[in-house]
């Protein structure tokens, strides 16, 4: 199954569960991880969804792209890393 | 309270006490983070402060001990933006303001939304009816990308009034709760627009509005080049002129009791944004604006680059003990209105917003 994990650098303001998922696209596995934690979402997404400016999602070391959507496919053995991006300082 | 004080800053919240004639750094929260704006503690304790994390946008986080412990609360979010929406982003970038009374908090943000909570940031609503106003499509950034609510002058005998200063988007005025909105920046004048436009009040650019507790009908305004005051409660602004140095700054308080008293802090110009001659001086007038002084006993007057913005000029209850607060962590303390200046710390990160209380 597709496995998720946040960077630790988060850890000081939420809790970031790491799982295992089913979900077949980068948004439905962090769907995922925020029905968990509801508070981790607004650290992700912004008041629209969309990934933040300033976070960056890889899958199986490619980074995402599509920061509205967050459609990226997801393969039963993909990886998924949800970093925060050096731009935000 | 006189004797306490708040500093937000680029790396965290600082709590400063006063003893005898002196300030202090009595606690840190926060510490590392960017804290754009807090709202002191009221009178059951209660207070907020707002985050602006790098990577992972606004926080608010709450104290019900007057800052002693804190505890994440509601962020204000904008509602889905419908499709082709004019402007900037339906995105929180900021919280530049917090006001509270009557039980009601106000928070202005950047892109320009006003969000009023009723139980002290559980939950917020964004105030549509001025969000909505069709005038909003002609705001915009000044400093920032996008437009912003730095000033919310609140009443204080008419809790259903209030003033709100926006960059750039003139001075909004309420006068039933939020219902209704009306633009009242009527006599300001931008430099930076074509002639033809200069006097469009949706396009004024405030940089800080304050309004006198004991005479409400006055308020004074720091703008982007000049200085106005209304005294009929922002229904026509009068520019002030003949302040000494240069009419360019940010930061602007008035006197709880007496509204002819003002200070502000100059600097070159705004393609210029130090001190005038790099000596940090701050213009006082008691007399409305005919007159001004310039105070610097105890200010740096060689070499001086720092910048005091919007919300670094601070007055507490007394009318005489101030703090000031720049953008290269420059803090100064005076507690005869101004006359004489200490520096408290020279080396905090950049200054945010320095408030009593």
């Amino acid at each position: 199954m597709p496995h998720l994990a946040f960077t630790s650098q988060l850890r000081r303001f939420t809790a970031t569960p790491e799982i295992e998922t089913g979900a077949t696209t980068l948004r439905a596995a962090l769907e995922d991880a925020f029905a968990l934690n509801p508070a981790l979402r607004g650290y992700v997404l912004d008041d629209q969804g969309h990934l933040r400016a300033n976070v960056v999602a890889f899958v199986d070391g490619r980074r995402s792209t599509d920061r509205i959507h967050l459609a990226d496919p997801l393969l039963p053995e993909s990886r998924v890393h949800v970093m925060q991006a050096l731009s935000g300082g | 309270m006189n004797d306490r004080a708040w500093i937000a800053t680029r790396k965290g919240l600082f709590e400063l006490r006063r003893d005898g004639a002196t300030w202090r750094i009595a606690k840190t929260s926060f510490l590392g983070e960017p804290v754009s704006m807090v709202l002191p503690p009221q009178p059951d304790g209660r207070m907020l402060a707002a985050l602006n994390l790098g990577h992972f946008g606004v926080k608010v986080h709450a104290s019900d001990d007057a800052g002693a412990s804190w505890h994440e609360v509601a962020t204000p979010a904008y509602p889905p933006q419908p499709e082709g929406a004019p402007g900037a982003p339906w995105k929180l970038v900021q919280i530049w303001s917090l006001e509270a009374a009557n039980g009601v908090v106000w928070a202005g943000t950047l892109p320009g939304g006003l969000f009023r909570s009723a139980d002290f940031g559980a939950t917020w609503q964004l105030i549509d009816s001025l969000w909505s106003r069709p005038e909003r499509d002609e705001w915009f950034g000044g400093g920032y990308d996008v437009p912003g609510i730095h000033s919310i002058c609140l009443h204080p005998t008419r809790p259903a009034e209030m003033l709100l200063g926006i960059s750039c988007g003139g001075a909004w005025v309420t006068k039933d709760g939020g219902d209704n909105w009306a633009l009242q920046a009527s006599g300001m004048r931008a430099a930076y627009m074509p002639p033809e436009a200069a006097e469009n009040p949706n396009t004024q650019d405030p940089h800080r509005i304050v309004r006198c507790a004991a005479q409400p009908d006055v308020l004074w305004c720091q703008h982007h080049n000049g200085i106005w005051r209304s005294t009929d409660d922002a229904a026509s602004w009068q520019e002030v002129t003949g302040a000494p140095l240069s009419n360019f700054g940010f930061a602007v308080v008035v006197h709880p009791r007496d509204a002819d008293t003002v200070w502000f802090v100059p600097g070159v110009a705004d393609q210029q944004r130090i001190p005038v001659g790099a000596a940090l001086g701050v213009n006082r007038t008691r007399d409305g604006g005919r007159t001004f002084e310039t105070l610097r006993s105890g200010l740096p007057q060689q070499q001086c680059y720092d910048l005091v913005y919007r919300h670094g000029l601070a007055l507490a209850d007394d009318g005489s003990t101030l703090l000031m607060g720049s953008t290269t962590g420059g803090l100064w303390g005076s507690n005869d209105g101004g006359d004489h200046w200490q520096a408290v710390n020279t080396r905090l990160p950049p200054i945010h917003a320095v408030r009593f209380g």
